[in-house]
């Protein structure tokens, strides 16, 4: 069981040295000249005249949410879909009744507006 | 053990980012240039030597390498510094469950072709590539700029939309395999299926003249037992990688450059790695899920063996087996590869309220939809 992710690990390990180097290397190997207007950041020639940590669109929170909600739904299918076989009509029929209020959520949410942009 | 895994993993990850990243990025600027009707990547010359553009990916690197490495005032340092490893190590990793053929016996030696036989490895990279979106959250949020975090905003809300999809739109494959094992989704695909076998269930159909239509066999692929899975997947897999058209969160002419605006010298070279990394290695994952795997169509592992085995042993008929297979496996990413770059410059972007529609509008009910008729014909098929 443990060996399997002797795998991983290991793939864990390289990914994370080859990231590494690729960051490091222009600190060692690039210029450094560095000023004030230089460090500012882009915005489109201007000053930058507000900061970017303010509101942002309750859209994207939303999002967020119907994320959460779907996406833990999503993961009881998983095993479901596994044993699907094993489990036969009775599964399907459960299945089914574990479905319709996540499909009566999606329509109301629909009708809300919340998949609006 | 611990060598052969560490030959295994050196094995895909030096084909797939040693040879097929630099490769993809000239690729991507030559069929640009041929699908444009342009003479494209012809500038990088070593001793005049051009090489039909080879050469731009090592240019690429020696530039970004000697670039001066920025971090904006204002940002935060230290995630404006890890942002683009945690955007990269992901797609690396993915790498680790992907099947790149299959078990081979060497007399009393079994090699198996995948660094990391998990048994939950269609899990795996879901839960691996759900972590891609820190890296652009990361990266925009700390960079202190309007651009890059409204382009991490919407990246991240671009990204863990369609994930929910791309779950969806694999349970159909899941019922038709009964595993998440990907090793055992290939060996599963490395079969046939008689395309009207189920004439015979149904209408009780049998005999002689039944014979020549039950002669038609397709491969038993997850792209013929899914297809709307396997399209829904591809829009939603593509969609995660945010490469054109779905390149919303760093559309050029909305955005400037998105989250990764304030990325200078090799750490934006990261994102850049990463992006065109995720091209192969979703290529991988399409021919792993849907296009069989290592299987060659119609010429079963047992075939091979049987046609081979007896004449000139066990030990060359696996030897065969094991070259076909990771040769037919890297056509197959290869294959997939050149369709994300047709898709890629044949598509102009979408625009963002677009593509959430796309996904919570039309490919979320019809995943739902292809769950529960592909349930309902496996059990009604299943007797």
């Amino acid at each position: 069981m443990l060996a399997e992710f002797i795998g991983v690990l290991l793939i864990l390990g390289l990914a994370l040295v080859v990231a590494g180097l690729m960051a490091l290397a222009p600190k060692l190997l690039g210029p450094r000249r560095e000023f004030a207007e230089k460090q500012e950041p882009f915005e489109c020639g201007e000053r930058q005249i507000v900061s970017p940590h303010q509101r942002f669109s309750v859209k994207f929170y939303l999002v967020a949410m119907l994320f959460v909600l779907f996406d833990l739904e999503a993961v009881f299918f998983y095993p479901w879909g596994a044993l699907f076989r094993e489990l036969g009509w009775f599964g399907f029929a459960a299945m089914g009744v574990f479905t319709v209020p996540l499909v009566v959520g999606l329509l109301y949410e629909w009708r809300k507006g919340a998949l609006e942009w | 053990m611990i060598v052969g895994v560490a030959i295994k993993m050196l094995f895909i990850v030096l084909v797939i980012m040693g040879l097929f990243l630099p490769l993809i990025t000239w690729v991507e600027r030559k069929q640009a240039a041929v699908m444009q009707d342009r003479i494209g990547a012809n500038r990088a010359d070593l001793l005049g030597v051009t090489a039909m553009g080879l050469l731009h990916p090592a240019a690429d690197v020696v530039k970004l390498l000697s670039k001066e490495d920025m971090v904006p005032s204002g940002a935060n340092r230290f995630i404006h510094q890890i942002a683009p490893m945690v955007a990269l190590v992901p797609a690396i990793i993915t790498l680790a469950v992907i099947p790149f053929g299959g078990v081979y016996q060497f007399g009393d030696a079994t090699v198996s072709l995948v660094v990391a036989d998990i048994d939950w490895g269609m899990l795996y990279i879901l839960a691996v590539g759900s972590l891609a979106t820190y890296g652009a959250v990361m990266a925009g949020w700390a960079s202190n700029n309007n651009w890059g975090l409204l382009g991490s905003i919407r990246a991240s809300a671009q990204m863990i939309s369609y994930e929910v999809t791309m779950g969806l739109s694999i349970v159909g494959l899941f019922m038709c395999y009964g595993t998440l094992r990907l090793t055992e989704m290939a060996v599963a695909q490395d079969s046939t299926f008689r395309v009207f076998g189920f004439l015979e269930h149904i209408f009780g159909l049998s005999g002689p003249w039944f014979a020549w239509l039950d002669w038609i066999t397709l491969p038993a692929w997850g792209i013929f037992l899914q297809p709307l899975g396997f399209i829904l997947f591809l829009t939603c897999i593509m969609a995660e990688n945010k490469r054109p058209p779905f390149d919303a969160p760093e559309g050029e002419s909305e955005l400037v450059a998105g989250y990764h605006m304030e990325y200078s010298a090799m750490r934006f070279g990261l994102f850049y790695t990463a992006e065109f990394l995720e091209v192969p290695v979703i290529g991988a994952i399409v021919a792993t899920l849907f296009l069989g795997g290592w299987s060659i169509p119609w010429l079963s592992t047992a075939d091979i063996v049987g046609a081979v085995g007896g004449a000139f042993g066990q030990g060359f008929a696996s030897g065969l087996c094991m070259i076909l297979h990771v040769g037919s496996f890297l056509l197959k990413v290869v294959l997939m590869i050149w369709f994300q770059m047709a898709l890629r410059w044949t598509l102009p972007r979408f625009r963002y309220d677009q593509v959430m529609d796309l996904c919570w509008k039309m490919i979320l009910p019809i995943s739902i939809a292809n769950i529960f008729i592909t349930g309902a014909l496996v059990l009604w098929l299943d007797g």
